[in-house]
């Protein structure tokens, strides 16, 4: 999993904690390289460390996001976090020191979060799992598979929200609304069946967590 | 999520840009009529938006149990929570909705199965429960339609066949079901010749009802393309065990099994009690729903696994209710297995009437009788009667005797359903009486 890195030599903390986090970092000189560097299984994220032109660091990750179609994460000292409000053009950031396990998560919600395909339609991507919200399609590869519209609004909402644990009545609430009288076992028939489709190599993004409820990713 | 749009506006998209995406031609709106028969019209994908929307209209006097002349039009109004494209059309070009019936002025049509269902549903998540429902489904494979079972796999028509030649079309049955979102847990021959069993995985009581609605379909449908014929009559051959639908039954209040106690020796709660003694109170009333043919009672005889009498036990093949062994620690899966119903059955008013019953049990408190094995069927009928175990109706003609006298299943059913239901099966039943059968000619014509 790869990830843009600006400025191209960053702080020492912030090498190492990406490469704790499992990410591989890839310097980038400038707004330009994040496309000609950008290796075949596309970025996950473009890390951005500001430093003391706090105004420069945050052009360069706008103009990433813009020209790249790719998430930013922005690496923040405490003193500058009054100006983080002023900013615009980020998804996310963190503040230094970093610790791995917080920078690991909101990759990774960068990673999974929407882009928009070609025909300018919003496509959420997991892995090789691809969400289309505009046509309710959804494909592994190339290869769409059938889901029902609950099944595909649950696997939405896990692709939305990885990497925490929900329980079954947080997931019933927040997929099928209070309305719905079938009772949380029904999340179970849904984590089952989208196990199923999604394939053996796939089921495991979503993790039973004992008597609590689902994780995603 | 997006907030922005309802979620019943977000379905009717997801339809709609799904029907375009896949190439959809056609959509089958699918309901069942009061005995449980599946109806259905096709629409192309322009009339859909309007089905969707406003319904379609149709003339509900052509449907059995619906409506009298003078309230003939009746609106099918899909539910596109259950849109699903059919695996077993050429090209996959062809999806399918279930619908509610609603009358013109957008009020549930009181005849409508599926909305009998969902009210007594909705009764019971007043009560806090939620009702799951997972079925074992028997049925048959018969050579053709004809009048005579021709089995495939003992004596006679595939004599020179594997014993169990049905293998294959039970694994088609099996991957067309799982394309349709109903993932089956089990699936063997049964004792009889001929004879199969899916287990469909237990999902909420509405949901299953579609399902099995769905498989009895599609069971048919690939035995159709094998050049067979799939049934799912109660008791077809005379000498073998009938084809039943056992039903394994949970309420859950949120994450809880409200079925389970820890403490209990049977590790069942005061509300499995009053379930399987509400069941045990009112078998008899509900009978005719659960088992609502003539030769429904043909199976409910002795000698076939199948119950007769009116009692429950933990691990005995013969009573009414079986309150099946759970592993250690799997709490969830307490449930009880209500064994009486048979597969052409209308699963959304069988399921309507059982829970009725249960919940009866359990809002009453109703006492639940002691266990009873199979010594029931050795006891005389005198000791029976000492003991206070009933026996379920011997026929159709008993069960609608009933059902008549019962508030429970009129007001699970509704007037509606209720009269139009009793009005039906009497005829059936006074039909049946003029009948002359073989085993009268046989048996007294060369003696009287």
């Amino acid at each position: 999993m790869f990830v843009a890195v600006y400025p191209p030599a960053p702080s020492s903390g912030l090498t190492a904690a990406l490469l704790g986090a499992g990410f591989q970092p890839v310097p980038v000189d400038d707004v330009a390289q994040v496309g000609s560097r950008e290796p075949e299984q596309g970025w996950v994220a473009a890390v951005v460390e500001l430093g003391e032109d706090v105004g420069l660091g945050a052009l360069v990750g706008r103009k990433i996001r813009e020209e790249h179609d790719v998430g930013v994460l922005l690496v923040a000292d405490r003193t500058v976090t009054a100006d983080l409000g002023e900013l615009e053009g980020f998804d996310d950031f963190v503040l230094t020191p970093i610790d791995v396990t917080e920078l690991r998560v909101r990759l990774r919600r960068i990673g999974s979060t929407a882009v928009m395909d070609s025909a300018g339609e919003e496509v959420l991507r997991f892995g090789d799992l691809e969400l289309n919200t505009s046509t309710y399609q959804a494909s592994i590869g190339s290869r769409p598979i059938d889901l029902t519209y609950m099944e595909y609004e649950l696997l939405r909402f896990f692709v939305e929200h990885p990497n925490r644990v929900w329980s079954r009545e947080q997931i019933l609430s927040k997929v099928w609304g209070y309305d719905y009288f079938g009772g949380s076992r029904t999340v179970d028939v849904h984590v089952r069946r989208l196990r199923a489709k999604l394939g053996e190599s796939r089921a495991s993004w979503i993790t039973t967590v004992r008597s609590v409820g689902y994780r995603f990713g | 999520m997006d907030t922005s749009r309802s979620a019943p506006d977000r379905q009717r998209d997801y339809v709609l840009r799904t029907v375009e995406e896949r190439g959809i031609r056609f959509v089958r709106l699918w309901f069942t009529d009061v005995q449980g028969f599946l109806k259905s019209f096709a629409i192309t994908p322009a009339e859909l938006e309007v089905a969707l929307d406003e319904g379609l209209g149709f003339d509900g006097t052509s449907i059995d149990g619906f409506s009298r002349i003078s309230e003939a039009d009746m609106l099918a109004r899909p539910d596109p929570a259950t849109f699903q494209i059919l695996p077993w059309r050429r090209g996959g070009d062809t999806a399918r909705m279930f619908c509610d019936i609603v009358t013109p002025d957008g009020a549930p049509f009181a005849g409508d199965p599926r909305h009998v269902l969902r009210r007594n549903l909705e009764r019971a998540a007043e009560l806090g429960y939620s009702f799951y429902v997972g079925p074992e489904l028997e049925y048959f494979y018969f050579a053709d339609a004809g009048p005579e079972p021709k089995v495939l796999d003992r004596g006679g028509y595939f004599d020179l066949t594997p014993l169990d030649v049905a293998q294959e079309y039970r694994r088609d049955t099996i991957l067309a079901l799982e394309k349709l979102g109903i993932p089956v847990e089990f699936s063997h021959h049964e004792v009889s010749p001929s004879q199969h069993e899916l287990d469909l995985r237990y999902t909420d009581a509405l949901t299953m009802a579609d399902n099995l609605v769905t498989t009895r379909l599609a069971v048919k449908e690939v035995a159709m393309e094998h050049g067979i014929y799939a049934t799912f009559m109660p008791k077809p051959l005379e000498r073998y065990d009938g084809s039943g639908l056992h039903l394994h039954l949970s309420l859950f209040q949120g994450d809880e099994n409200a079925f389970h106690e820890g403490s209990d020796a049977y590790g069942l709660s005061k509300v499995a009690r009053g379930f399987i003694a509400g069941l045990l109170h009112h078998a008899g009333e509900i009978t005719a729903v659960t088992n609502q043919w003539v030769n429904s009672y043909k199976r409910l005889v002795g000698g076939f696994d199948a119950p007769i009498y009116e009692t429950w036990a933990r691990n005995d093949q013969t009573a009414l209710v079986r309150v099946p062994t759970t592993k250690r620690g799997k709490i969830d899966s307490t449930r009880i297995e209500f064994r009486s119903p048979d597969p052409a059955c209308n699963p959304y008013l069988a399921f309507s009437v059982i829970l009725a019953a249960g919940l009866a049990g359990v809002e009453n408190a109703y006492e639940l009788p002691p266990e009873m094995g199979e010594d029931v069927l050795t006891m005389s009928t005198s000791e029976r009667s000492a003991a206070g175990i009933r026996r379920l109706p011997e026929n159709l003609a008993d069960a609608l005797r009933a059902m008549e006298s019962s508030e429970l299943v009129r007001a699970a059913l509704g007037d509606h359903v209720f009269e139009w239901f009793l009005r039906n099966k009497h005829r059936e039943w006074s039909d049946y009486q003029q009948h002359v059968s073989r085993f009268e000619l046989e048996e007294y014509l060369p003696v009287l």
